[in-house]
């Protein structure tokens, strides 16, 4: 480790054992969330968000296609990230990596297994056309805390998504309705750093923590998924803290997409 | 509550484990768990490469998980795909904690977990071989890192899923932890559960991963003697 990194790191460490962060927020203290519905036009659903100086932007696009054999009356959805070069000197371009991955698969998590997208009513024709869900996430700047700032992004996205109505030949109509979704389901990630729980991770926090937690709640206050990422670990105690405050920071940031949602229509 | 397979609900499916199973591999294991048949191996610590992966204050921990085409019902499609790069990096993040990794900067060391036969619960069977892996290459270790999994099924919380119980089940949350100090290294949880039922489930997982931890043990004990107290 470099001599600058070591010296942030002992910064960061000694703040976060006295309860401060370098930017002056609370350990439970989001930064502002921005979001921005229906961004893009060529998209199907799109939004832009900003949490702090961390900026996503999520396009979700539809296509016809078959489905798979053991859910023949069911559409299907795909989550991608790419961590592009512009987002970070980190970043490196070439196929996904270990992090994209995980990235993509934690925000996906969250959205089916809170059945937030009703896939039945994404089927055109039984067991031979149905609608496929793209959620394509792409990173503009990393400031840390991706998986909340597309989790938010890919949901909002989806809220605003049109598809086109099919009728029962599976020929496109010029009728367009929204695409069915009927869960918000809210990704809350911590930091464990020097012992500390923090919520919503600067980049330079996400750099020295020890470990990190991801808990995603839906809008009846279950928990859907959850995620342990990095070297360290937790004790039963921490991780129920954070399920705790993951169901009530996920219903504050719940109201704020609907909000959005609601002024963008 | 009736489980398929007759199991009480804090009952764990049968374990066998065997420590040093293959010869080239510095560390190796193999676990049985249920249906599952699972293979670990570690090489290291060694030079890394790619070079620029090379940290000056500690070894980098490299784990690969891969279900092999034959170790499914419909023939898997031959390396990595994303879950399996997902469970490769939650793997490395639950062993790490326990590896004393600093002790050799500027090498590597690589775990390399092969579902030969998958019933679900792998991620575990591979975590909890990975251990004993590591511990028959001779790399030190804070603890022994068990790894169970326990879910809800039919509104119940129930210990270690059998794949059945993970198809109808209503959520699945494996972990692995440091048993001596209590540390949970790997927590998922897909599905849905309240508040209440997470914690439950995680009390319940803790209790399977003892249990693990003394089969882990005796394993161990098996291969190399002593463990008199």
């Amino acid at each position: 480790m470099d001599a600058v990194a070591n010296i942030k790191r002992q910064f960061i460490h000694e703040l976060a054992a006295a309860g401060k962060r370098a930017d002056g927020r609370g350990m439970l203290e989001y930064r502002d969330i921005k979001i921005v519905p229906n961004y893009l036009k060529k998209a199907d659903g799109s939004a832009f968000v900003e949490l702090g100086d961390t900026k996503v932007i999520v396009g979700v696009k539809y296509d016809v296609g078959t489905p798979f054999p053991d859910i023949p009356n069911e559409g299907v959805m795909t989550t991608s990230a790419e961590l592009a070069p512009m987002a970070s000197p980190d970043f490196e371009s070439g196929p996904p990596g270990e992090d994209a991955i995980e990235l993509a698969r934690v925000v996906d998590r969250g959205i089916r297994e809170s059945h937030a997208i009703d896939t039945a009513k994404l089927c055109i024709k039984p067991g031979e056309l149905v609608r496929i869900v793209f959620v394509d996430i792409q990173i503009l700047d990393q400031d840390g805390n991706l998986i909340d700032a597309c989790g938010i992004a890919a949901i909002t996205a989806l809220l605003t998504a049109k598809m086109r109505v099919y009728d029962s030949e599976g020929n496109p109509t010029d009728t367009v309705e929204p695409l069915p979704v009927r869960k918000i389901p809210v990704p809350c990630t911590f930091a464990k750093i020097a012992g500390s729980l923090m919520t919503d991770p600067q980049v330079d926090e996400e750099s020295v923590l020890d470990s990190r937690l991801t808990v995603t709640t839906d809008d009846e206050g279950y928990i859907v998924a959850m995620q342990k990422g990095e070297y360290g670990s937790f004790k039963l105690e921490e991780i129920m803290e954070a399920v705790k405050i993951s169901k009530s920071e996920g219903a504050r940031i719940r109201e704020i997409i609907k909000a959005a949602v609601n002024e963008s229509d | 509550m009736e489980r398929c397979d007759g199991r009480k609900k804090d009952e764990l499916r049968s374990i066998h484990m065997e420590v040093g199973v293959l010869k080239r591999a510095d560390g190796s294991a193999y676990v049985e768990w249920g249906a599952n048949k699972v293979f670990a191996s570690v090489y290291g610590p060694r030079e890394v490469i790619p070079r620029f992966l090379a940290r000056n204050d500690r070894a980098v921990l490299r784990c690969k998980y891969n279900m092999t085409p034959f170790s499914v019902e419909d023939r898997k499609r031959p390396g990595p795909d994303r879950r399996s790069i997902e469970i490769g990096k939650v793997t490395a993040g639950a062993l790490a904690p326990s590896v004393l990794l600093e002790k050799f900067p500027n090498s590597m060391i690589e775990v390399a977990i092969e579902i030969m036969q998958a019933d679900a619960g792998t991620r575990c069977a591979g975590i909890t071989a990975a251990t004993l892996a590591l511990v028959d290459a001779g790399i030190p270790m804070r603890d022994l890192v068990p790894a169970c999994a326990a879910g809800k099924v039919d509104g119940e919380v129930v210990l270690d899923l059998c794949k059945e119980e993970d198809n109808s089940g209503q959520a699945d949350l494996p972990i692995a932890m440091m048993p001596r100090t209590n540390a949970v290294t790997l927590l998922q949880m897909d599905g849905e559960m309240t508040e209440e039922e997470v914690e439950e489930a995680i009390a319940l997982a803790q209790t399977g991963c003892r249990q693990v931890y003394e089969m882990q043990k005796a394993a161990l004990v098996s291969k190399y003697g002593g463990g008199d107290e």
